[in-house]
């Protein structure tokens, strides 16, 4: 495991990986009471749901934690996410069967005040300033 | 859910969020005003799990999914704490601007459980 990555939960990035866990915890919770209570209304929606949530967890660790394998998990979760709010809140609009307006990517995420939809972005900019080649110093500005 | 309380409720939270944020912007690490106006937020959420316990008994009852409704209350009630004691952890700037970041997400939370109370229909 490298110890050169510059760590990626000091000063701004705090405040991502804040945003993260809030939205980790409101997506799992919900979609945990939409299963619970509504599966059948729409499983792929509702299943979909789940899946973001457990992603948006894995996320949050990855972001917290150092080292070059996490970094790595980090990219493929925010990847993850970027795609399904882009995939889902396009079927949403045609398809309004199979995704309510009521999952975490519908309407790219217009319930979540679009947070779905811009939180991965600036995960990835993030991310690519935290990127393993670029420097082994600590480019972090003192907060 | 006692709705005039429920918006003093949301007005507080998005006052406390507004003065994390531009304080928390302004450079300010966490002092005692920005961690006691999330303290404020967490005791009238703590107060809101109360008239939500109680409200029912008086005949006062939600119309939407009771579930879904302390889903976002537990949710909520554990946002303040955390952000306080990642902000103890941390005394930077950003913890700052975390705690207004946490008091706003509990003002649309609040919103929310509004709604499932006395419109969503179940």
């Amino acid at each position: 495991m490298s110890t050169s990555l510059p760590p990626r939960s000091l000063g701004v990035g705090r405040v991502l990986i804040a945003v993260y866990a809030i939205l980790a915890l409101a997506a799992t919770a919900r979609s945990v009471v939409q299963i619970i209570e509504d599966f059948d209304a729409a499983p792929v929606a509702y299943a979909l749901s789940a899946l973001s949530g457990v992603v948006y967890i894995v996320a949050t660790v990855a972001l917290v934690r150092p080292g070059l394998v996490w970094y790595r998990i980090a990219w493929a979760t925010i990847s993850f996410e970027l795609l399904g709010v882009l995939v889902v809140g396009t079927l949403s609009i045609f398809d309004q069967e199979l995704f309510p307006s009521d999952s975490v990517w519908s309407f790219y995420g217009s319930g979540y005040l679009f947070i779905p939809l811009v939180l991965p972005v600036l995960g990835m900019i993030w991310l690519y300033g935290r990127r393993p080649a670029v420097t082994t110093d600590q480019v972090v500005a003192p907060a | 859910m006692i709705e005039v309380f429920t918006w003093i409720q949301v007005a507080v939270a998005v006052s406390a969020g507004m003065l994390c944020l531009v304080l928390g912007f302004a450079g300010k690490t966490p002092a005692d005003l920005t961690l006691g106006s999330l303290a404020l937020v967490e005791l009238l959420l703590v107060v809101q799990l109360v008239v939500a316990i109680l409200a029912p008994a008086f005949g006062n009852v939600a119309t939407g999914s009771v579930l879904e409704f302390y889903t976002y209350l537990i949710s909520a009630l554990l946002i303040p704490p955390a952000a306080m004691v990642w902000a103890l952890v941390e005394r930077s700037r950003w913890s700052t601007v975390i705690l207004g970041v946490a008091a706003l997400s509990i003002a649309v939370m609040v919103y929310r459980m509004q709604q499932i109370w006395l419109y969503q229909v179940a």
